[in-house]
């Protein structure tokens, strides 16, 4: 594979990849985070 | 007799005359002490820097054996660096170490974590344009991760001659993130946007968050890069340890004996690897300038990325912290929150700072192990 290919290649699908997955890994953790929600301390009696 | 006695002599002079003759060894010598001279008298990286230095002395020593098939230093290599245990072993420390709650409190960070990543695959392209074959080209872009164990773990594996010069370039831009980033930070942005207040973010996160956190990074990350597992899993399995809170002395042990362990271990191994006749090329000195474009290139990505937020936010978001996107934590977070100070006393950006910082920790540890998995698809890599 010639360079001129392998470097748009690794661009593409290389920062492509890690934006998509990172993407995808805020979507998830965020859907999770309002799902489990901190619950507020019960106050003592 | 005479001769006898003049011939032990002569056993104890041959290192100087040897010295004489390879001045690329005396170099390194002086390149060891500058690189001491760093750790300890500039307080920059010295876990690492101390014993690469001492590592570079050792080797560079005319006659030194150190590294021979026999040498000590030798066998630490072949077993932490050419098996990539050391630079793993170490994910688990920082796994451990690291609270990636700011970064789950506002999960959109993750993006900026992402920008701070361009860097490495630019720095590549250029790489490749000056020359260097593919996988060299590689692991100096991945000095852009600014990220010593993952540069450390993808060289290793990929393009063992230049792991020297890769992991001080690593390490040296990181301990100079302070001086590097604030320039460019002021001369992307303006004053009017340097002095945005963000609101704070105190949304709590709960611990099942916190302990799903490794599980999913770990299983999403691993099902599309799956090359990149080792990295991904071990620092995820040092989180789950410190999150779960059962096993408090694994935490411990991870983040302080074996990281420590470690740390001393890859130091010397790596300065090993920085013999004269290896490392004084013009080569050395294109990476060691390549490096430092790629941590200039990751912090304008990352606060074009943050004016763009800042833009499409309608202005709530300060730009600066894009800059903090980099693997250099809490490091770059720190710098983020001074220089928004510096222009205007009433903002506080060290949380956002702290979760675009721990996006960024993921973020290059998922750019490397995309590259990978992107090279395997290619066919370059098994």
């Amino acid at each position: 594979m010639d360079n001129v290919t392998f470097g748009i290649t690794m661009l593409i699908c290389g920062m492509g990849g890690t934006i998509v997955v990172l993407w995808l890994m805020s979507l998830v953790m965020g859907l999770l985070g309002k799902l489990f929600p901190e619950k507020p301390a019960k106050k003592e009696a | 007799m005479i001769d006898a006695i003049m011939s032990g002599f002569g056993g104890l002079t041959v290192g100087f005359q040897m010295l004489a003759g390879e001045w690329r060894n005396t170099i390194m010598l002086f390149v060891g002490f500058g690189l001491l001279y760093l750790g300890i008298k500039k307080d920059a990286e010295p876990l690492l820097l101390v014993p690469i230095g001492f590592g570079c002395i050792l080797a560079n020593i005319p006659l030194s054996d150190v590294m021979s098939q026999e040498g000590f230093i030798r066998s630490l290599y072949n077993a932490g660096i050419a098996t990539e245990l050391f630079p793993l072993l170490i994910f688990v420390g920082i796994g451990a170490m690291t609270d990636f709650g700011p970064v789950l409190a506002q999960p959109s960070t993750f993006l900026l974590g992402a920008a701070g990543q361009f860097g490495i695959f630019l720095t590549l392209i250029l790489a490749l344009a000056l020359g260097f074959p593919q996988l060299d080209a590689v692991s100096i872009g991945i000095i852009g991760a600014c990220d010593g164990p993952t540069a450390i773990y993808v060289t290793s594996k990929y393009a063992p001659h230049l792991l020297g010069a890769v992991s001080v370039a690593a390490y040296s831009y990181m301990s100079l993130v302070p001086i590097i980033q604030p320039p460019i930070m002021r001369f992307l942005t303006t004053k009017k946007e340097r002095e945005i207040v963000m609101k704070s973010v105190a949304k709590p996160v709960s611990r099942t968050t916190k302990m799903l956190f490794p599980l999913v990074i770990t299983i999403l990350g691993g099902i599309i890069a799956p090359k990149g597992l080792p990295l991904l899993g071990t620092i995820m399995l040092g989180n789950l340890m410190r999150e779960s809170g059962v096993v408090s002395r694994l935490t411990k042990a991870s983040e302080n004996e074996i990281a420590n362990i470690v740390t001393l271990f890859l130091g010397l191994t790596i300065g090993a690897t920085m013999v004269g006749s290896a490392f004084i090329r013009s080569e050395t000195l294109i990476i060691l300038a390549l490096g430092f474009l790629a941590i200039c290139l990751d912090t304008v990505c990352g606060v074009l990325f943050g004016k763009l937020m800042s833009v499409m936010t309608g202005g709530k978001v300060n730009p600066l912290i894009g800059a903090a996107g980099i693997s250099a934590f809490p490091m770059a977070a720190r710098v983020v929150q001074r220089e928004g100070a510096r222009w205007n006393k009433k903002s506080y950006l060290l949380m956002h700072a702290m979760g675009a910082n721990a996006g960024g920790q993921i973020g290059s540890v998922i750019a490397a192990a995309v590259m990978l998995s992107v090279l395997a698809g290619m066919g370059i890599i098994r």
